[in-house]
C-alpha cells in the first residue's frame, strides 16, 4: 500500500527531520517500496510461533551491581556545543 | 465513593520507583542523589555511539520482590523496548523500558482508609525502566535550560495501577501503603522529596452509577505526599464544572504547578506522543525461572500487615499501636528488641509510641540510629515495672539518657531518683506534713476528703517525686482515716 505524503511529514516531524516537498514525494516512494517488500514477509505464515524480539539466543546477560568509575565531568560536558562548569545548555524548554 | 456534584471520579495511578541499587540499570555509573552535576556518566548513559547496556542482575531482583509481594504474576520471558521521543534530559533519544511483555503483572495494594474500611487497588503491571536526566530551568531568564545527565539510567519500576480508585483520599492511602511497602522490601527509598518516589495520574469523572467511563486527561508531576490529593481533587472539581456547564473534556496532559495550586495544560491530544515502541536490539530477553522466584520469595521480609497481625498475637499489644509500630521496618524491629528483654508488650508498645518517637523527632534522627539502643530501654523499663522507679521519674532518666547516651542505672544512681517504697523512710517526712498543716487534717477529718490529694502533693514535692505514690496513699490513709 503506498505510503502517503502526509503520513511521511509526520514520521518527519516526530524524527525532527526538515524535508522539502521534492523530498517528501521521494521518500514517501522509497518508503512505499520498502513496506511492500514488509507486506511481501507478511505472507509467510508464522502461526503457532512466538514473535522473535531478538535474533541472539543468549538469555539473561547479566551484570554484578558494582559501581565502575564514570567519565570525567570536564570530559563529558566538552561533548557538547555549549555547556557552563556543570551543566549542558540547551535551548530554553518549558517547565 | 466520593461524590464531586453527582459525578464519580475514577483514578489510576502510575508510580515510578527509582531502585536503590549501587549502580545504574545498564552500566557501572553510582546512583547517588545530590552528586556533582555531570560526574556519573559514562557512554552507555549518554548513548555514545556504539556503547552498549547491561541489564544490572539487583535491579531485576529487586523488582521481583515487588512484584512478588503484591501478589503478581512475574511474566516467564520479559522484554525490553525503545521508548523513542525527543526531549535534552533524555540523551539516548529513546528510553529504554518494557512495553508488552513487562517483567510483572496484576496483583494489588490493600489498605484501610480513614474510616476503617478496607479497600484494595488491582495492578496492571510492573515493568523494569531507566530514568531520563533532569533539566533546570534557571529563574533569571536565561535563553537556555541546564541539562544534568547524572540520573540517567537510574533504575526504575513503573508501577500502574487499575483505574480502581474513586476519590483523592485512596490515592493518596494507596500511595502511603505502596511506600511503605517499597522501604520494607528495601527496593527504594520512598523519599518523594528527593524524586525517589513520583507520581502521575489518569483522572476522569462520570455521573454517579454510570458505567462507561469519561475522557480521561493525564495528570503529572503530584510529586509529594501533600500535593496529591490537592491536584487530584483540582482536576476532578475542573472536569465535572466543564460537564455541569454543558462543557466537554478533552483528553489532555495537564502538569500539576505546586507553587500556584492550579494544573496546567501541557499538551492536547493532537500534540499527544507517538512513541514508536520496538524490541530494543542490545538486550537480549529477561528470562525469570521458578529457581529464581523462589529464591526471592524465600528470602522476603515479613511484610507489614502480617507483622502487625503477628505483633498482636505474640505480644498482646492492641491493634492501633500495632499499626504504629510496624509502620516502618526499624521501627517494628526496635520494638522487637526492646521485647527480647522485656515481657510487658503493651508497656513497651506505650513507651515506644510516645517518649521515645516524641524524642527521636526532636533530635530529627532515625530510630535506625538513635542512641538510646533497645536493651536500654527493655532495662528502663523493667525499673518502671519493678517499682524501682516512677513513670515521672522515668520520663526524666529518659531524658538524659536520650541527651547522655548513658545506662539508666547510672543515671538512677548519679541523680538518687530510686523510687523511695521504704515505710520508715516515708514515715517522717508524713508526720511532719500532717503537722504543719492542722487545718487541712481537720478538713480531712470533716468529710472535704478532698484535700487527701493535696497531702500526696505535698509528699511528692518534699520527695523531688521519688516517693512512691502507692505507699504514700496506703500511709496517708492509715494516718487520717486510723
Amino acid at each position: 500500500m503506498p505510503l502517503s505524503t502526509d503520513q511521511v511529514r509526520h514520521v518527519a516531524r516526530l524524527a525532527r527531520l526538515h524535508l522539502s516537498d521534492d523530498e517528501v514525494a521521494r521518500f514517501a516512494r522509497e518508503l512505499t517500496v520498502i513496506l511492500d517488500y514488509i507486506d511481501e514477509l507478511q505472507q509467510v505464515p508464522t502461526e503457532g510461533g512466538e514473535p522473535a524480539e531478538q535474533f541472539i539466543t543468549a538469555r539473561n546477560v547479566f551484570r554484578e551491581d558494582i559501581v565502575k568509575a564514570s567519565l570525567p565531568k570536564q570530559a563529558v560536558l566538552s561533548l557538547a556545543p555549549a555547556s557552563d562548569d556543570n551543566y549542558f545548555h540547551v535551548p530554553r524548554v518549558l517547565g | 465513593m466520593a461524590v464531586f456534584d453527582g459525578f464519580e471520579p475514577v483514578i489510576g495511578l502510575e508510580v515510578h520507583a527509582q531502585l536503590q541499587t549501587d549502580s545504574k540499570i545498564f552500566c557501572g555509573c553510582r546512583v547517588q542523589y545530590g552528586a556533582e552535576p555531570n560526574s556519573l556518566t559514562c557512554p552507555v548513559c549518554l548513548g555514545l555511539p556504539g556503547a552498549l547496556p547491561v541489564l544490572n542482575q539487583r535491579a531485576v531482583e529487586y523488582a521481583l520482590r515487588v512484584i512478588l509481594a503484591v501478589g503478581g504474576t512475574v511474566r516467564q520471558r520479559s522484554v525490553f523496548a525503545r521508548k523513542n521521543y525527543f526531549y535534552p534530559d533524555l540523551p539516548k533519544g529513546y528510553q529504554i523500558s518494557q512495553f508488552d511483555k513487562p517483567i510483572g503483572e496484576g496483583g494489588g495494594i490493600s489498605f484501610t482508609l480513614e474510616d476503617g474500611s478496607e479497600k484494595t487497588v488491582g495492578l496492571i503491571r510492573i515493568h523494569l525502566e531507566e530514568d531520563a536526566g533532569k533539566s533546570l530551568h534557571p529563574e533569571s531568564g536565561e535563553p537556555y535550560t541546564q541539562v544534568d545527565l547524572n540520573r540517567c539510567g537510574t533504575p526504575l519500576i513503573e508501577i500502574v495501577s487499575q483505574p480502581d480508585i474513586h476519590a483523592p483520599e485512596e490515592a493518596y492511602a494507596y500511595l502511603v501503603k505502596l511506600k511503605q511497602l517499597l522501604q520494607y522490601l528495601e527496593v527504594c527509598t520512598g523519599d518523594m522529596e528527593k524524586g525517589h518516589l513520583r507520581c502521575d495520574a489518569n483522572v476522569s469523572v462520570r455521573p454517579q452509577g454510570a458505567s462507561e467511563l469519561g475522557t480521561r486527561t493525564e495528570l503529572k508531576n503530584l510529586n509529594s505526599f501533600k500535593h496529591v490529593e490537592k491536584a487530584l481533587r483540582f482536576e476532578i472539581e475542573r472536569q465535572v464544572g466543564l460537564l455541569t456547564s454543558g462543557s466537554v473534556v478533552e483528553q489532555a496532559t495537564l502538569l500539576w504547578n505546586e507553587k500556584t495550586g492550579a494544573a496546567e495544560m501541557m499538551r492536547t491530544k493532537e500534540e499527544s506522543h507517538d512513541y514508536r515502541y520496538f524490541p530494543e536490539p542490545d538486550l537480549v530477553n529477561l528470562v525469570v525461572d521458578d529457581a529464581w522466584i523462589n529464591d526471592i520469595t524465600g528470602a522476603m521480609p515479613e511484610l507489614p500487615d502480617r507483622k502487625a497481625a503477628r505483633f498482636i498475637s505474640e505480644y498482646g499489644i492492641r491493634e492501633y499501636d500495632a499499626g504504629v509500630l510496624t509502620d516502618s521496618r526499624p521501627l517494628a524491629d526496635y520494638f522487637e528488641a526492646v521485647m527480647a528483654g522485656f515481657d510487658d508488650g503493651q508497656a513497651a508498645a506505650n513507651w515506644i509510641s510516645t517518649e521515645l518517637l516524641a524524642s527521636v523527632k526532636e533530635s530529627e534522627s532515625d530510630i535506625a540510629d538513635y542512641p538510646v539502643r533497645p536493651p536500654m530501654i527493655a532495662d528502663l523499663l523493667k525499673r518502671i515495672k519493678s517499682g524501682e522507679i516512677s513513670g515521672k521519674i522515668a520520663k526524666e532518666v529518659f531524658a538524659e539518657m536520650a541527651a547522655t547516651g548513658k545506662e539508666p542505672a547510672a543515671i538512677i544512681k548519679e541523680k538518687g531518683l530510686v523510687q523511695i517504697s521504704d515505710e520508715s523512710q516515708l514515715e517522717p517526712i508524713i508526720d511532719s506534713i500532717l503537722n504543719a498543716h492542722p487545718d487541712n487534717v481537720e478538713k480531712y477529718k470533716s468529710g472535704k476528703t478532698k484535700v487527701f490529694g493535696f497531702f500526696v502533693g505535698q509528699v511528692m514535692k518534699e520527695t523531688r517525686g521519688q516517693a512512691n505514690p502507692k505507699v504514700v496513699n496506703d500511709l496517708l490513709k492509715r494516718k487520717l482515716d486510723g
